[in-house]
């Protein structure tokens, strides 16, 4: 993949920032995680994360989790200034633990899905969602 | 080897124009029942296209697929609120709009023709124009707000009759002069981007714009639930944000240079389904 | 009550004793996220439907709590067994105290 000038002068802004900011962000979304777990370990596998690999608006993004087993599922947007997104709690009526929503994403970030199983173990997975910034809003 | 690293700068060459220039090949099918017609042959009138196709067509799958299914489409919210509302009295005549309509299924094949010219007054009215009119002269109410969730749930309710039919609005006769200042500002170029109509929806569909994945500029799936405002929008609203992104001032929505323009932009839409209420980004 | 809610449900009027169906549902709601400020600079506070439930004959099938990342007009779509016939209850609750409810009844051959 070639570079364009823009694009490597992103990258290097982009890399900056990462430096800088994700540190804040970041613990907010562990913070989130830690509660939800208890700090306990979370395996990969298990539970299924479907979102956009890019997003025409970060208004209404699409996704969906589904974790066979599961008795809750806890989402979080890693870089969004309130990391929470929404926590699903299936009861015995629930034919799959699975479920979709539509979500709003601050910009360009990584998605986790968390799952506890019916064990009391967990599991995680996360997407990456680009979100795009139209030229003609309004 | 040679042959396979030709292929491979090939690819390497139409993968990135594949994935973002030109509309996409679905077919627009809404409930898996109504076949859209989404492409088409272009009306004589818009000179300088070939092929016509819907907005639809230039959007993610995920953007998409919020238009295929009346429930997923967040739309028909303010399309079952504005069913409420065409039941509901007010102002001083003591009516709603169903005193004098029967559902608003008796609007069917409206929008299709609609901006026209009032045979009355001479004047090119479009949807809005219809709906103040009844406000005021018949339940002696006030008029709506042009872009007020008010006014553009109705005009969604009344289009959303017309859904799957070809758009067909009349440029002859009494319409021709408007459809000619439509035409007019359609080719002038605005703002200090000095950009027109054309310069983007014509000359550039499928292109990007910065992010932004160029159409053809059609109207007929208006209004159109934008998930950007997650509200129903305009077609005039819409036309001001394009003509201030031009860093132009713009003309004022319900402003009879916006009638002119949408007549206009409606014709070179002529043949493509009315798709009321649509989604886009 | 936030001002103009109105709730709208997808649920099969019939089923097979087991079946898996599968259940939309959509709500008009502004989700006022608390990050925006209004022109004077001041930020609106927040204003959500923070849980959302949906109940077969009193059974649970999903209890969803809700953040300010979840887009307005909230949806949700999910899948539930229907062992016999009976009524869904959809309950949606408001920051504001407002609680909007909505049934849909099924029948189970």
């Amino acid at each position: 993949m070639e570079l364009s000038r823009r694009e490597t002068l992103a990258l290097g802004l982009g890399a900056a920032v990462l430096a800088l900011v994700p540190f804040r962000a970041n613990a907010a979304a562990e913070d989130a995680i830690a509660a939800f777990t208890g700090g306990a370990d979370m395996a990969d596998g298990g539970v299924t994360l479907t979102a956009p690999e890019i997003a025409e608006n970060g208004n209404t993004v699409p996704i969906e989790v589904s974790a066979p087993g599961a008795t809750s599922i806890l989402i979080v947007a890693a870089g969004n200034p309130e990391p929470g997104v929404a926590t699903f709690n299936f009861g015995p009526l629930a034919a799959e633990q699975a479920a979709s929503t539509r979500i709003r994403l601050a910009g360009t970030q990584d998605v986790v899905a968390v799952a506890k199983m019916a064990d009391s173990s967990f599991a995680k997975a996360s997407a990456t969602v680009k979100v795009t910034i139209g030229g003609c809003g309004g | 080897m040679y042959t396979k690293v030709l292929t491979a700068v090939a690819a390497l060459l139409t993968i990135p124009v594949t994935a973002m220039a030109g509309p996409d090949e679905d077919n627009l099918v809404i409930n898996d029942e109504l076949d859209m017609i989404s492409v088409t042959e272009a009306p004589a009138h818009a000179e300088n296209l070939d092929t016509i196709y819907s907005g639809w067509h230039f959007r993610t799958d995920e953007t998409q697929a919020l238009q295929i299914d009346d429930f997923d489409n967040p739309a028909m919210i303010f399309v079952d609120q504005a069913a409420d509302t065409f039941e509901t009295v007010e102002g001083a005549a003591g009516k709603s709009c169903a005193s004098c309509h029967d559902g608003a299924e008796s609007f069917k094949g409206l929008q299709a023709s609609m901006p026209k010219v009032d045979a009355e007054s001479g004047k090119l009215v479009v949807m809005e124009d219809l709906i103040n009119k009844c406000r005021t002269e018949h339940m002696e109410a006030d008029v709506w707000k042009w872009s007020g969730a008010d006014m553009q749930g109705i005009v969604a309710l009344i289009g959303l009759q017309s859904r799957g039919m070809p758009m067909n609005v009349a440029i002859d006769g009494d319409a021709a002069l408007y459809w000619e200042q439509g035409r007019e500002m359609y080719y002038t170029r605005f703002g200090q981007l000095e950009l027109s109509c054309a310069n983007c929806h014509e000359d550039n569909w499928g292109n990007m714009i910065r992010a932004d994945h160029l159409s053809q500029g059609m109207i007929n799936g208006f209004p159109t639930y934008r998930l950007k405002q997650a509200k129903l929008i305009s077609r005039h609203n819409r036309f001001r944000g394009c003509i201030r992104d031009t860093r132009a001032e713009t003309f004022a929505e319900g402003s009879d240079e916006f009638r002119a323009l949408e007549l206009y932009v409606a014709s070179r839409g002529n043949g493509l389904s009315v798709e009321t209420p649509a989604v886009r980004q | 009550m936030a001002s103009g809610v109105k709730p709208r449900v997808k649920v099969p009027k019939k089923a097979a004793a087991g079946e898996t169906i599968t259940i939309k549902t959509l709500i008009s709601h502004k989700m006022e996220s608390g990050q925006r400020k209004d022109k004077e600079g001041n930020i609106i506070p927040r204003s959500i439907i923070n849980r959302f439930t949906c109940e077969f004959n009193g059974e649970l099938v999903v209890d969803v709590t809700l953040e300010p990342a979840i887009s307005t007009n909230p949806y949700f779509q999910f899948e539930a067994n229907v062992p016999e016939s009976g009524d869904f209850v959809f309950t949606w609750y408001d920051d504001d105290g407002s609680v909007y409810d909505t049934r849909k009844s099924i029948e189970v051959a």
